[in-house]
């Protein structure tokens, strides 16, 4: 065979790879919500299809495939049809870029933080799309929302990337990875990290319209908000795109903050590391990363929903000012090379 | 159509009309007709209609709470609440077959004598709940995001609520004392001892408040009751058609969201002449304009949530 095709059955074969991760990651997270929250609520859960319920979500895809894909009067058909595929594709594209362990990376930009906060940016364009294009009043409100929220914390999410940034002085995954080999930046990066990482987490789960920041698909409001008026795998797909989201949110905790695949290390060449150091790295990587999805899981069955002017004012009063503040603590620790 | 019925008929009516306090619906029916015809029923009828209506308040500030939660987004409450409920719903069926229209307080008495297992029953519910309800301080009560949400939305003051005749928690949330179990006690109530919560902030966080004390007060009315239920007969005997002599009538009994009164003109017939029933939540309603004005739509969800209403009351 030719180099050239080498290289495109290379592309082929990869993409099929994260495309079929990508489904069963999805089916198996919505699967793992309605544990962990029948869990929280004193209830089962999903257990009858197959051991302990894990063929649930399948039936369930199953279904929706059979489903009639109902346009409503008056929708704008190719807007309406194109806004699930965007968002679907926003979060796929990211999914390729992060490190699940050494050299298990689709491809490794040498500016893969900047590659992934552009990507999953135009998520935002597919809810507004799918919220103008349903000609419903729920959807455009829950669009315009979902606009207002998704804008505003996207400057935390960033920031605290930044944070980050300035520690390890590249913008590589991989080589953030690879500076977290002798203790992560939660730990070396002192009481800045660790608020750092906590607005990480809150903008994260913002950002997913997730948990107590809901809004765009609050039910008691808005029925479902931007997706009210979509069926069938239509809908799969946003329900698919907000899973996906929240461990892309999660990996990227893990891959800036919780040191991605590198195993926990106390001091240097102690036994405890050496013992750490035989677990593989993409069981640390997924059991860090599951760790933070629980975390973001507690948030949205614990708490109450925010309203939406308490919403910004959480962002532009509170986050903002104390994420810019962070950062220039940061520059100064990395500057006087405080850090470890 | 409660003129068209003879007055055992009303009593399956009331039931309907404010599903969650079928009790005191029935208790409001029934001594309306007791005192027209002078009877007085047997101390243990009054006990255990005591019981009953505070079993009955409990279990609709625990579905309340719980719908409340739900509202405002916390998804967990509602499993929380129902979870409770559930036990005082097994009491009930087990003693009258029934979990939501009980239709078993009735003119003289009660449609037949309550389980063996009432009492070890709710000698079990006692230290259960004492033990469940601070769950729902720790999951809602102390929230950030809910007192945010809940304090100072919604404001009622006092003057508001006695002319709108805001009756109930909802009322009391005000600190306008409009508790019928203190004003105007019936059945057993002369005899425990329990405290009316009054908080006087008026906003949605204090009917909130009120009626969390008030799940304790509750508890406690319980307490002091469960041992003091008598021996005896669990009705008078009554004529199987009742005719009220000539006259009007009133009697009011405190439901979980309010006052409830009962008006009947007899002619001395077998059927009222008319009959009128003051529902609380049909009061309750109409100051939902007054207190959401100037709020955003999530907070009118969450001020009509913490009026408590019920829509089966509004409507009859």
């Amino acid at each position: 065979m030719s180099p050239t095709w080498v290289f495109i059955s290379e592309l082929v074969l990869v993409g099929l790879v994260f495309l079929m991760f990508y489904a069963i990651l999805g089916l198996f997270l919505v699967y793992l919500e309605r544990r962990v929250c029948a869990f929280i609520q004193n209830r089962l859960g999903p257990n009858r299809v197959g051991p302990q319920g894990i063929f649930q979500t399948i039936a369930d895809l199953i279904k929706l495939l059979f489903k009639e894909l109902f346009i409503i009067k008056n929708a704008d058909r190719f807007l309406f049809n194109l806004a699930p595929f965007i968002v679907i594709i926003a979060s796929l594209m990211a999914i390729g870029s992060l490190p699940y362990a050494k050299g298990l990376q689709a491809i490794d930009f040498n500016i893969g933080i900047f590659y992934i906060l552009a990507v999953t940016s135009l998520g935002v364009v597919g809810i507004l799309l799918a919220g103008w294009s349903s000609n419903s009043k729920y959807s455009l409100l829950g669009a315009m929302r979902s606009g207002a929220q998704i804008i505003s914390y996207e400057l935390s999410v960033g920031l605290s990337m930044l944070a980050i940034i300035i520690f390890s002085g590249s913008m590589q995954l991989s080589v953030i990875v690879e500076s977290q080999a002798n203790g992560w930046w939660i730990f070396k990066g002192h009481i800045p990290a660790f608020i750092s990482f906590i607005i990480f987490l809150i903008a994260a789960t913002a950002e997913t319209n997730r948990g107590p920041f809901d809004l765009a698909e609050a039910e008691s409001e808005l029925t479902a908000g931007f997706h009210t008026e979509y069926t069938g795998i239509r809908f799969a797909f946003f329900f698919l795109a907000e899973y996906m989201n929240m461990f892309l949110a999660a990996a990227l905790a893990t891959t800036l903050f919780l040191g991605g695949w590198m195993p926990l290390h106390f001091g240097i060449d102690t036994q405890f590391n050496h013992i750490m150091d035989f677990i593989p790295p993409v069981v640390w990587f997924f059991g860090k990363t599951f760790f933070v999805i629980y975390i973001i899981m507690l948030f949205k069955w614990t708490f109450p929903r925010l309203r939406i002017d308490q919403l910004l004012t959480l962002e532009w009063k509170y986050l903002l000012p104390i994420n810019l503040f962070n950062i220039v603590l940061i520059a100064f620790l990395v500057l006087m090379g405080w850090h470890f | 159509m409660g003129e068209s019925n003879t007055y055992q008929q009303i009593i399956h009516l009331t039931d309907r009309m404010d599903y969650l306090s079928a009790h005191q619906n029935n208790e409001a029916v029934s001594l309306l007709v007791e005192k027209a015809l002078g009877i007085e029923v047997p101390e243990r009828v009054k006990v255990i209609r005591t019981i009953l209506s505070e079993l009955g308040r409990l279990g609709s500030h625990q579905l309340w709470w719980a719908a409340f939660g739900m509202d405002l987004g916390a998804l967990t409450t509602f499993f929380y609440g129902l979870r409770d409920r559930e036990k005082i719903l097994d009491i009930f069926e087990e003693s009258f077959g029934s979990r939501l229209l009980h239709s078993y307080i009735c003119p003289g008495g009660l449609m037949n004598d309550v389980h063996p297992n009432f009492k070890t029953r709710i000698k079990e519910l006692i230290p259960y709940l004492r033990k469940k309800l601070p769950e729902y301080d720790q999951l809602l009560t102390g929230n950030v995001i809910f007192t945010e949400r809940s304090k100072n939305i919604g404001y009622m003051s006092l003057q508001d609520a006695i002319g709108y005749g805001i009756t109930g928690p909802s009322g009391r949330g005000s600190g306008f004392a409009c508790d019928i179990r203190k004003v105007e006690p019936y059945s057993a109530y002369d005899r425990v001892d329990f405290k009316e919560i009054l908080l006087t902030e008026g906003d949605t966080f204090a009917r909130y408040q009120v009626r969390i004390l008030e799940m304790y007060e509750s508890l406690k009315i319980l307490e002091q009751l469960v041992d003091q239920i008598p021996d005896g007969d669990y009705t008078v005997k009554m004529k199987p058609i009742i005719k009220l002599p000539e006259g009007e009538y009133y009697q009011r009994v405190e439901t979980a969201r309010g006052e409830l009164g009962v008006y009947v003109v007899s002619t001395g017939d077998k059927y009222p002449d008319r009959i009128r029933f003051r529902t609380p939540n049909f009061s309750n309603l109409f100051i939902i304009d007054k207190l959401a004005r100037g709020h955003k739509i999530a907070d009118l969800v969450a001020i009509s949530g913490s009026l408590d209403l019920v829509i089966p009351d509004i409507d009859r």
